[in-house]
């Protein structure tokens, strides 16, 4: 699977994509192909303020509980709610569908700390 | 060399292994540990005995224990002289079952996730909660254990409980709340024996972890549930049942109970001198991620046919380490099978007609008791199968003459600092006659 | 439902009559108010008596157990388990005492007691003990309870915050010393599978309060550098606890009391014989040194003259760990265990365990990767990595099943990856020994020539088989059903 272009990554495989200022945020296409099925996901509270790179939510998977870290520190503002029944959503469409949160972000500057998604591409070695 | 039964290895199979491995001793074998440490070995001093000889000499320090085969026990205070089905013994003894382990290995132990899933769905029943799982260590730790489950949830470190609990299994808490850091305040009870709700101020439900209450508790009085729940809102409520109770007793689960716990011991379980036992822990499906312990799930296999499996694991220790939501691995499991056949056993309405059973004939002997002069019985609220009796006579005095006459006769109370005065906790189960319910009350009369 | 007790029986059937009531009946509203009366009876199961023995026993026979055959799951010592100890358990003094009946009554429980906890201080090397902890994560529990009591004592608790822990260790590990509010610090393990001296050093100062312990490790290795590990962790101050999961590989040939461990926790349903029950009960008492013995839980079990009594009068106890003593029914069957082994039948146990496991390694080193290649203890590892691009470790577990005999523990320790963690023990025979390294030689040969056969498996055999084909555990982590639901 591609990793577009336009969105950033962090090496714990989380990626953020900037839609009109606001942060949607998901896990990779390499990460969920790690984890194997996911079978849960705990979901931050709207609302919860966070730090970059501070644990904000869980994927489960049979064998494994991975935590989530935050790319950007900011607000939580919506949560994807589907995965509550629909788990499976972050291994069929990792980068779409399979979204986590949204975060009203706080320090735009924080995404030059990222990667890009080429740069991310070494980093996993594909 | 002694051969040993247990080791099949002869000298000439372990010429051969060593053989293959390349070396020529079995010392060799042991070349990683320091020589100072192998020089400091001090043995026993035991030389080996045989399967006759070690059944005449523990057969022997059995015989100097006295046991409930021998005296008329209406001695309770947490586990109960209960009749045991023969068959149970018979079927946990199998080797399927005696012998495995953990069903790491789900399509090896569908004998073993198949009862487990039915114990979870019968401790179900009887609580009317969502979840339980398949065992705790016992009552006490599976008290313990909800109370730390309910201060991951909510996030809050104070707990009301109740001063009629189980002192034993008080003393268990106490000890998990020092090492967690969790701070126990007590709530009194009333003349009836029943928690006192006046002392559930609005200032000390502040910031409340949950509360803590025993049913039938450590007097043998049943508490009135209803309404606890509405009272400390958020907070957990967490009770501690006599399962047998349960037969007969409105369910925890209807007064909005978030953690049920109890010693499952009265479910077909031998006293066996307070072990091994059975922690039965039940919640609900909300908190299901949160709890402790194994559990049995239902699934499908390649083909679709129905199979089970261990679910959740990701709660436990061996995948989560130090995040784990406990840290029990071995549990109870035996024992679990134990109430798991006793209850299939007894049966929809045998567990109602055992409580009754249990129940009336309690009441038979507390009144007759209650008549003698010099006797009272000290709480005035209702009572399952065991209750208090204050005396005149010092209770140590009174349990001297009754074991000279071949009874057990109760708990003396005073060590326990509960209560003042002289009070004997006395239990009566199915297994009581009427015959000898009537000389326990001579005998008291005449000491 | 599925093949549960609930499906099978009928409204009125009965497992067991009751005796009449031989006292005048007094109707239910008299003695208890009506509103705490349950309305309904708990859906439990209408079954006779022959049913119930059927259903459990066609149940029986889908389990396989050490009686079935080899069962070698690391770091779990399935040995045999000597029926006499089953026996003896069950004698009415010892199955129907009452823990409440007194000392006076009860000398014969506390006597077996009392020199149980003896015969294991000096197999431990140390000085006195609790036999209190109903398994071996329980016995953790506790010691890190101990360890934490000491320091709040010495008022040191505000900076012995860490305890080092190996990162080959049991999972129980880290999850007990967390439970007690300490910070867990994993120490790496080198290229010799053993704890790497440099990590540990760098990881030395005044806040650990203790180190954990097994030795020999998951991976069956001896740590090597032990006197030099449990000198360099009470140079800081600390306590080193010693979790004797692993203690078959060395019992009655050293002690972890001579290596200088502090605390020793010891499985009797590993190393003592006793059942394994489907996953419990054990045992899991802890043993210390003089330093701790203040702190163990009350009672305790004493001893003047001829007498023995439990004892609560110890003002630093940590308290209560369990409802009363333990897994007393336990205690009964390691107690004979020891007594029929004596000194020799000890050491005769870590001699066998340790050459069969050696005796499987060598035969199965030659197929499947060893990542120690050297001496192992009673236990070690292999792993399947870069032998099939599409088998994983699982499937050969699975395939493992076709052959009749039980899979090894997988996926743990966890730092080698797909891994097979293999204990023997000392109660199996060279024969069975040899078939199950051929089995797993087979595998390995299928996995090139016929993959499919690996990841179909197992293929529901009748007899010590599986019962089913491979159970779909996402299936079941992702729509729990942990109950079943009736009409």
């Amino acid at each position: 699977m591609a990793y577009p272009k336009e969105y950033r990554y962090t090496k714990e495989h989380e990626w953020v994509k900037l839609e009109n200022g606001k942060a949607r945020i998901g896990i990779t296409d390499h990460a969920q192909h790690q984890l194997g099925d996911i079978v849960y996901v705990e979901l931050p509270k709207i609302g919860t303020k966070v730090k970059q790179m501070q644990e904000f939510a869980t994927v489960e998977s049979v064998k494994a509980i991975s935590p989530i870290y935050a790319p950007l520190s900011g607000e939580v503002i919506d949560v994807n709610k589907e995965l509550e029944t629909k788990p499976e959503l972050i291994n069929q469409s990792p980068h779409e569908q399979g979204w986590i949160a949204i975060i009203a972000p706080s320090d735009l500057t924080e995404l030059d700390s990222l990667l890009t998604a080429e740069q991310y591409e070494r980093h996993i070695g594909a | 060399m002694t051969a040993f039964e247990f080791i099949p290895n002869t000298l000439e199979d372990q010429r051969k292994m060593l053989a293959e491995i390349g070396l020529s001793d079995v010392e060799e074998l042991f070349v990683d540990i320091p020589a100072e440490v192998l020089k400091r070995f001090k043995p026993l001093g035991l030389k080996p005995i045989s399967e006759l000889e070690v059944s005449q000499l523990v057969s022997r320090m059995a015989s100097e224990n006295a046991h409930t085969g021998q005296y008329v026990s209406f001695l309770g205070g947490g586990i109960y002289d209960h009749y045991v089905p023969a068959i149970i013994s018979h079927l946990i003894s199998r080797g399927e079952f005696l012998t495995c382990y953990t069903p790491y290995q789900a399509e090896l132990s569908q004998g073993t996730l198949t009862w487990m899933f039915e114990f979870q769905t019968m401790i179900c029943e009887l609580t009317a909660m969502e979840v339980a799982n398949s065992s705790m260590y016992d009552g006490g730790s599976a008290l313990a254990e909800a109370m730390l489950m309910a201060k991951n949830i909510t996030g809050r470190k104070r707990f009301l409980v109740s001063k009629s609990l189980n002192p034993h299994h008080r003393r268990c808490l106490e000890t998990y709340a020092w090492g967690v850091g969790l701070e126990l305040i007590d709530v009194p009870f009333t003349e009836t024996g029943q928690l006192d709700r006046a002392a559930l101020q609005p200032g000390e439900l502040d910031d409340l972890g949950g509360l803590i209450v025993q049913t039938p508790n450590f007097f043998g009085v049943i508490e009135d549930l209803s309404g606890l729940k509405e009272l400390i809102k958020d907070a957990f409520l967490i009770v501690s049942v006599n399962p047998i109770s349960l037969g007969l007793l409105a369910p925890p689960g209807l007064f909005g109970a978030d953690i049920v716990v109890g010693e499952g011991q009265p479910l077909g379980i031998p006293q066996s001198f307070g072990g091994p036992l059975l922690g039965i822990f039940a919640t609900r499906m909300n908190y299901v991620r949160r709890m402790p312990g194994r559990m049995s799930g239902r699934t499908v296999d390649a083909d679709g046919r129905v199979g089970y499996v261990m679910a959740l694991q990701t709660r436990e220790q061996h995948i989560r380490r130090e995040k784990a939501t406990s840290n029990i691995c071995t549990n109870q499991a035996l024992m679990a099978l134990c109430a798991t056949i006793y209850m299939a056993t007894l049966g929809r309405h045998g567990l109602r007609k055992l409580a009754e059973l249990n129940l009336q004939k309690a009441h038979y002997l507390a009144e007759k008791i209650a008549k003698l002069p010099g006797f009272a019985l000290r709480f005035s609220g209702p009572f399952f199968n065991e209750f208090v009796v204050r005396t005149r006579k010092k209770p140590s005095r009174l349990l001297k003459a009754l074991r000279d006459e071949g009874f057990l006769g109760g708990l003396d109370l005073e060590s326990y600092e509960l209560l003042d005065g002289n009070n004997l906790l006395v239990a009566v189960t199915e297994k009581r006659t009427r015959d000898e319910m009537d000389r326990f009350v001579k005998v008291l009369k005449g000491a | 439902m599925g093949n549960t007790i609930f499906d099978i029986g009928e409204e009125n059937r009965i497992g067991l009559r009751l005796p009449a009531l031989d006292v005048p009946e007094r109707n239910l509203t008299e003695l208890i108010p009506a509103e705490l009366i349950r309305k309904e009876d708990p859906k439990l199961p209408q079954v006779s008596q022959v049913e119930v023995v059927r259903h459990y026993t066609r149940l029986s026979r889908m389990n396989y157990g050490v009686d079935s055959g080899i069962y070698p799951l690391g770091s779990c010592t399935m040995k045999y388990n000597p029926r006499i100890n089953e026996d003896l358990a069950r004698l009415p003094g010892f199955a129907h005492a009452h823990p409440l009946q007194g000392d006076e009554l009860s000398q014969g429980a506390l006597k077996l007691m009392y020199e149980l906890g003896e015969y294991l201080c000096v197999i431990g090397g140390m000085d006195a003990i609790s036999l209190q902890p109903a398994a071996g994560a329980h016995g953790e529990l506790t010691g890190m309870l101990l360890i934490k009591k000491h320091f709040e004592r010495t008022k040191e608790l505000h900076r012995r915050t860490k305890i080092l822990l190996p990162d080959s260790a049991h999972g129980t590990n880290p999850a007990s010393a967390a439970m007690c509010g300490f910070e867990v610090v994993p120490i790496p393990s080198d290229a010799r599978g053993l704890v790497d001296l440099q990590a540990l050093k760098a990881h030395l100062d005044e806040s650990v309060a203790g180190i954990m312990l097994t030795n020999p490790n998951t991976l069956g290795l001896f740590e090597t550098d032990i006197l030099e590990i449990t000198k360099l962790i009470h140079d800081v101050g600390g306590f080193v606890y010693y979790d004797g999961a692993n203690l078959n590989a060395i019992v009655g040939r050293a002690r972890p009391g001579d290596m200088g461990v502090d605390i020793v926790h010891y499985n009797l349903h590993k190393t003592f014989s006793t059942p394994h029950g489907g996953g419990g009960p054990g045992a899991g008492p802890v043993a210390v040194v003089k330093k701790l013995e203040p702190y163990l839980p009350v009672p305790r079990i004493v001893k003047n003259g001829n007498r023995y009594s439990l004892d609560y009068e110890y003002p630093h106890s940590i308290g209560k760990i369990h409802s009363f003593y333990g897994n007393f029914g336990v205690l009964v069957r390691a107690y004979a265990y020891i007594r029929m082994m004596g000194d020799e039948g000890l050491k005769a146990v870590s001699t066998n365990a340790v050459l069969n496991a050696n005796y499987l390694r060598v035969r199965l080193s030659k197929v499947y990767k060893a990542p120690y290649d050297r001496l192992c203890m009673h236990e070690f590892v292999l792993t399947t990595k870069g032998m099939s691009e599409e088998i994983r470790t699982l499937d050969v577990a699975k395939r493992l099943i076709d052959y009749g005999v039980h899979p090894s523990s997988i996926y743990f320790p966890l730092i080698v990856p797909e891994v097979m963690m293999i204990e023997p023990t000392e109660t199996v025979s060279k024969e069975e020994l040899d078939y199950f390294a051929d089995a797993l030689i087979k595998v390995a040969q299928e996995m090139r020539e016929n993959p499919q056969l690996l990841k179909e498996a197992p293929h529901a055999v009748p007899v010590y088989g599986a019962s089913v084909r491979r159970l779909d555990e996402v299936r079941a982590a992702k729509e729990p059903i942990l109950r079943g639901h009736f009409p």
